[in-house]
C-alpha cells in the first residue's frame, strides 16, 4: 500500500513542480475571464449560461494537462520500471491516476467558485454545482486517461490524446452540465447526480484495465 | 572515492533464479535480429552480451524482462514465479525536476525498501549531491542514482542494457562491485556490453552467425 501512495505522491510532485497545475488553473481563469467579453455584460445571461460555461472550461483546462499523464514516463523510462514494481500494473496506473486527480481536479474545483463568481453564479448555487463536478470529474481524469495511454507512442501525441477522450467526455458533459443548470433553478437533481457517480465508479473499474493494456503495448 | 560499505545488497537472496533461454528468435518488423539463442543461467552467473549496433543486445534484454513478447523459443525462470527482475536500460527513467536525495527516498518507497536511501549516496560515488536537482547531473551521475534501485530492493534477476556507458574507471568500479556483491549472493545478470565485462562467466555474441 504504501508503494501505492509512494507513487500517487510522486506524480503529484512533478505535475506540481512541472507547472502543470498552475497552467491548467490559469487557463480556467483566463477562459471565464474572457467569456463575458465574448458573450456581452447581461449578468441574467452569463448566469443561465454559467454551469455549462465552467463545464467548458473545466474539461479544457484538464486536457492541457492529460498528454502528460504518461507521456513523460514512456520517453525517461519510467513506464519499463513501472512493469516491475511490486504492485501490479493497473494499481500502479490507478495510483498515478490519483495523483493527477489531487495535482489538478482538485485545485481546479477550488477555483471553480471564484470563477463562478465572474459568471455571476451566486454562491447559493454553487454547491450543487461543485456535487456534480466532484462526481463526474473522476470519470474525466480515469477515461482522458485511456486517450493518453493510446496516444502514448505517438511522438507529440497531444492531440491524439484530445480527439481520443473527446467522446467519452460527452457523457459527462451532458449529465454534469444539466445536474449543474438545475442548481440555478434551486434544485437538487438526484438522477443526473446518480448517472455521474455511476460513470465514475464504472470509469474506476474499466479504466485501469484498459490503460494497463494500452502501455503494456506501448512498452514494445 | 567511495567506501566499500556493508551490506548494500544481502549475504544470499531468498529466492535464487534461474535463467533458460530456449531457441529463442526475435525480429522487430521484417528484420530477423537473432535466432536459436539457447542459454542457461544457474545462481551467481552472469551472461555478457556483445554484438554490433542493432544486432538485438536490447531486444534480447527485454525479451527477458517481459517487454517484448516471446514469439519463437521460451525464457524460464527455474521456480521463481513472477521473477523478480531489475531493468536498467538507456533511458534511466530519472525525473529532472526531483533533488537526488528525493529521488532516493521515493525509489526506496517505490520499490518497496525500507531501508534509508540517503546512506546509498557515498556507495554511488554522489555524496554531497543531495540538494542538487537531477537535471542537473551529467550523464555519468545520471547512471550511478539509477544504480540506486539495485541496493534498495533486492532481486535476484538483474539485465542491464550498455551499464558502463558514460561511466568513469571508478563508476566502472562501481558496476564490478555490485555485480560481484550480486552474483556472490546468487543472483543471476545478463548485461548487454561493447567492453569486455570482468563479471561474466559466459559470453554470447550476437549477429556473429549471420
Amino acid at each position: 500500500m504504501s508503494v501505492f501512495w509512494a507513487i500517487c505522491r510522486q506524480h503529484a510532485v512533478l505535475a506540481w513542480r512541472g507547472g502543470h497545475t498552475t497552467l491548467a488553473v490559469a487557463f480556467l481563469f483566463i477562459g471565464v475571464t474572457l467569456m463575458p467579453f465574448g458573450l456581452g455584460p447581461e449578468l441574467a445571461l452569463l448566469q443561465a449560461l454559467a454551469p455549462g460555461l465552467l463545464w467548458v472550461v473545466l474539461i479544457m483546462a484538464l486536457l492541457t494537462s492529460l498528454d502528460r499523464l504518461f507521456q513523460a514516463d514512456y520517453e525517461d523510462g519510467s513506464l519499463d520500471q513501472m512493469m516491475l514494481m511490486p504492485l501490479p500494473l493497473e494499481f500502479v496506473v490507478l495510483a498515478k491516476l490519483l495523483g493527477h486527480y489531487i495535482a489538478l481536479v482538485l485545485p481546479l474545483l477550488l477555483a471553480v467558485p471564484l470563477a463562478g463568481l465572474l459568471l455571476n453564479l451566486a454562491p447559493a448555487h454553487l454547491p450543487m454545482l461543485l456535487l456534480a463536478m466532484l462526481a463526474g470529474s473522476p470519470a474525466l481524469v480515469l477515461l482522458g486517461g485511456i486517450g493518453a495511454s493510446l496516444a502514448v507512442s505517438v511522438r507529440r501525441g497531444g492531440l491524439l490524446t484530445v480527439l481520443l477522450s473527446l467522446p467519452f467526455y460527452v457523457p459527462v458533459m451532458i449529465f454534469g452540465a444539466g445536474a449543474s443548470r438545475q442548481a440555478l433553478a434551486g434544485e437538487v437533481d438526484e438522477t443526473r447526480l446518480a448517472i455521474l457517480l455511476l460513470i465514475s465508479l464504472a470509469s474506476l473499474l474499466a479504466a485501469p484495465v484498459a490503460i494497463a493494456a494500452a502501455l503494456r503495448n506501448a512498452v514494445r | 572515492m567511495a567506501k566499500p560499505q556493508k551490506n548494500f545488497l544481502p549475504n544470499a537472496y531468498p529466492d535464487p533464479a534461474h535463467l533458460r533461454l530456449e531457441g529463442l528468435a526475435c525480429s522487430r518488423g521484417a528484420r530477423q535480429l537473432f535466432e536459436g539463442i539457447s542459454q542457461t543461467l544457474a545462481p551467481g552467473e552472469a551472461l555478457a552480451l556483445y554484438g554490433a549496433n542493432g544486432s538485438g543486445k536490447t531486444s534480447l534484454l527485454r525479451q527477458i524482462a517481459g517487454f517484448l513478447p516471446v514469439e519463437v523459443g521460451t525464457i524460464s525462470f527455474g521456480d521463481t514465479r513472477p521473477p523478480r527482475v531489475h531493468f536498467i536500460g538507456h533511458a534511466d527513467g530519472l525525473k529532472n525536476p526531483l533533488r537526488v536525495g528525493e529521488t532516493l527516498a521515493f525509489d526506496a518507497a517505490l520499490w518497496g525498501a525500507p531501508k534509508n536511501a540517503i546512506d546509498l549516496l557515498p556507495l554511488l560515488g554522489l555524496d554531497n549531491r543531495g540538494w542538487q536537482t537531477v537535471g542537473d547531473l551529467s550523464a555519468g551521475q545520471r547512471r550511478r542514482l539509477a544504480l540506486a534501485k539495485l541496493c534498495l530492493a533486492p532481486r535476484p534477476v538483474w539485465l542491464l542494457d550498455e551499464p558502463m556507458t558514460a561511466l568513469d574507471a571508478a563508476g566502472q568500479h562501481l558496476i564490478d562491485t555490485l555485480a560481484g556483491a550480486h552474483l556472490a549472493a546468487g543472483g543471476i545478470l545478463v548485461a548487454s556490453s561493447h567492453v569486455p565485462l570482468g563479471f561474466a562467466t559466459q559470453t554470447l555474441t550476437l549477429g556473429a552467425a549471420s
